[in-house]
């Protein structure tokens, strides 16, 4: 189902099965070139897989944009143990509700993904994670699965190719920390989803202690076109170092939020004028946060640049998970920080002392600046708490809390300032805490 | 403890999925799938689990205090989760939150007393560019205003009240 109108300006590789009628079934699929990468894929070597993988300039969907073909590459040829592909289908990054649809409206694109990975590094077994509030995906999942298993695509002997790949569906319970890679195998393995001390990296020692692909649900999505049209092609549709299509997730202050398939390298402030329909009320752009809660805000003023990985790490912001969150000038900025520092305090999963302690630290101090009890030492303190979090966790949700934190307190300064002179104002209500 | 005959085929199946000597792998979406069942995760449905997956009670018990959406009391027949995270705070969610509580009378994690209804401000849900959302066991509400929150509490109310007599 989509819930959005779609925009003229996409460019629909990934999504070009929405909105077709049975888009779930495996007719469907096959009717609108289903499975024709993984045919391709069975005529090639694992290692030129690899390199077409390589080629298409696919980076990581999930947040860290990393090579794809490289991650894959890194999985040994030859191993005494088994190997597993396994999908993150954990998506909660807030600003991020892509993964979902990719899943509801082309279950088979994802399946197909896993199987060109299996085939890649010589993996027979597949899990896909699934958020445990997604649980509406995994009866679309498993129908697709079954049918897949009815007509020779999953199991032994695959198109009587002798390639035997069994996939199943996996649900969490609830906890963002789980969609980052470690904590999701120990999810996955029955435990907390605590994160695991790497090096070991998962493509050597992942699930079950085997070497393991893990990659995000648009990722394995992205892989059937290349393999059915060829990496360069897929690497054409974006730009230099980033290949292909992006599927953007616009949300807040904006007239047409909506999930889009945009090219790597679409100009921001076209994403919002353009495919949004601008500002809602006319009124003025604010800030952007581009690419899901973790990454630093953007002022408008920075906003005039293309989206891709390298371009907003040039900005010294991320592309991250393709969340787009787009503020209007009237925006509380101190209270969008709280409101993020709230919720990685509730997720931080209490492994790393500087996570766990500096997230409960800047909630509450956030608090008190929102709340009208702020002290004047108080925004310096939260931006030094801040950065002495950078780098000191096994896992990003420490940087990840950070990061938007400081960038919000420098870039809007005046704004806390504000708060604390209106704090100190007689006869001022304080203000609900969210 | 006995399940249902579909919730069994179900651990039966799952369990084949896993590497042998890692049946602990289920326990997760066990757990998930019998609390769905009975209502919430009782001291004997951990020994239960436990026993079938040869771990101890206290190795359940330190997953099911480690994730988000296992809880140990009954929730209501309608749980109604309310998100307020950035995108649905930019779009009218911490009213939308601060309606659901006035209209329902609950606070964060309450059950009414005729256990119709219970009450969570959740982080987020993944309906971004549809904000605010809601979530209504584990079925998905986009766009919605109190306006849409109030027919949807109504029209629950009455469905589970016909379910009742």
């Amino acid at each position: 189902m989509l819930y959005n109108e779609p925009s003229p300006l996409e460019v629909k590789v990934l999504t070009r099965r929405f909105g077709l009628p049975n888009s779930t079934s495996l007719d469907t699929y096959l009717a609108t070139d289903g499975y024709a990468g993984f045919r391709n894929a069975l005529q090639r070597k694992p290692e030129q897989i690899i390199e077409e993988v390589k080629a298409s300039g696919l980076r990581g969907r999930g947040g860290a944009g990393f090579s794809t073909g490289m991650k894959w590459g890194f999985v040994p040829a030859q191993s005494p143990k088994p190997k597993y592909v396994v999908v993150n289908a954990d998506e909660s990054e807030p600003g991020t509700c892509k993964d979902r649809l990719l899943i509801e409206n082309d279950p088979h694109q994802l399946i197909e993904g896993m199987l060109i990975a299996g085939l890649a590094v010589g993996a027979h077994t597949g899990y896909i994670y699934v958020r445990g509030e997604y649980r509406y995906l995994i009866g679309i999942l498993d129908r697709a699965i079954a049918e897949c298993y009815q007509r020779g695509y999953l199991g032994r002997n695959i198109l009587g190719t002798g390639f035997d790949f069994d996939a199943s569906t996996h649900t969490g319970a609830g906890a963002y920390e789980v969609g980052e890679e470690s904590a999701l195998l120990e999810s996955l393995e029955g435990k907390r989803g605590i994160p695991r001390i790497r090096p070991p990296f998962p493509a050597v020692s992942g699930a079950f202690q085997c070497p393991t692909v893990l990659n995000n649900v648009e990722t394995f999505c992205a892989v059937p076109a290349i393999l059915r049209d060829g990496g360069a092609a897929f690497a054409a549709l974006g730009t230099p170092r980033n290949g292909g299509t992006r599927l953007f997730c616009l949300s807040g202050h904006v007239n047409r939020p909506g999930v889009y398939e945009l090219p790597m390298g679409f100009p921001l402030l076209r994403m919002i004028g353009e495919v949004g329909g601008g500002i809602r009320g006319g009124k003025k752009l604010k800030a952007v946060i581009p690419g899901g809660s973790s990454c630093p805000v953007l002022k408008a003023e920075e906003c005039d640049l293309p989206m891709d990985f390298d371009s907003l790490a040039k900005a010294k912001s991320m592309l991250g998970s393709g969340g787009v969150v787009v503020m209007d000038e009237d925006t509380d900025m101190v209270r969008v920080a709280l409101r993020i520092m709230r919720f990685y305090e509730h997720e931080s999963c209490g492994w790393c002392i500087p996570c766990r302690e500096g997230t409960l630290w800047l909630k509450k101090l956030l608090a008190r600046v929102d709340g009208g009890q702020g002290r004047a030492s108080d925004i310096d303190l939260i931006g030094e708490l801040a950065r002495n979090m950078l780098g000191r966790t096994f896992c990003p949700l420490g940087d990840a809390a950070a990061l938007p934190t400081i960038s919000l307190v420098e870039k809007f300064r005046g704004e806390f300032d504000a708060r604390l002179a209106e704090a100190r104002a007689p006869g001022r209500e304080a203000l609900a805490v969210v | 403890m006995t399940f249902s005959p579909e919730l069994e085929a179900r651990f039966a199946e799952m369990v084949r999925h896993y590497p042998p000597g890692h049946e602990r792998a289920a326990l997760i979406p066990m757990l998930l799938y019998a609390q769905d069942e009975v209502g919430s995760i009782t001291p004997a449905l951990v020994a239960e689990i436990a026993a079938r997956l040869h771990l101890t009670p206290l190795q359940v018990d330190e997953v099911v205090g480690y994730y988000s959406m296992l809880h140990r009391r009954p929730l209501g027949r309608y749980h109604v989760q309310v998100c307020t995270n950035v995108s649905c705070l930019l779009t009218g969610g911490a009213d939308l939150w601060e309606h659901a509580r006035r209209r329902l009378g609950l606070e964060h994690k309450q059950v009414s007393a005729d256990g119709m209804f219970s009450l969570e401000e959740v982080e987020c849900i993944g309906a971004c560019s549809w904000a605010p959302a809601v979530q209504v066991n584990y079925d998905y509400h986009h766009l919605i205003t109190p306006e849409k929150l109030d027919e949807l509490l109504a029209r629950l109310r009455r469905a589970g009240e016909s379910h009742a007599v």
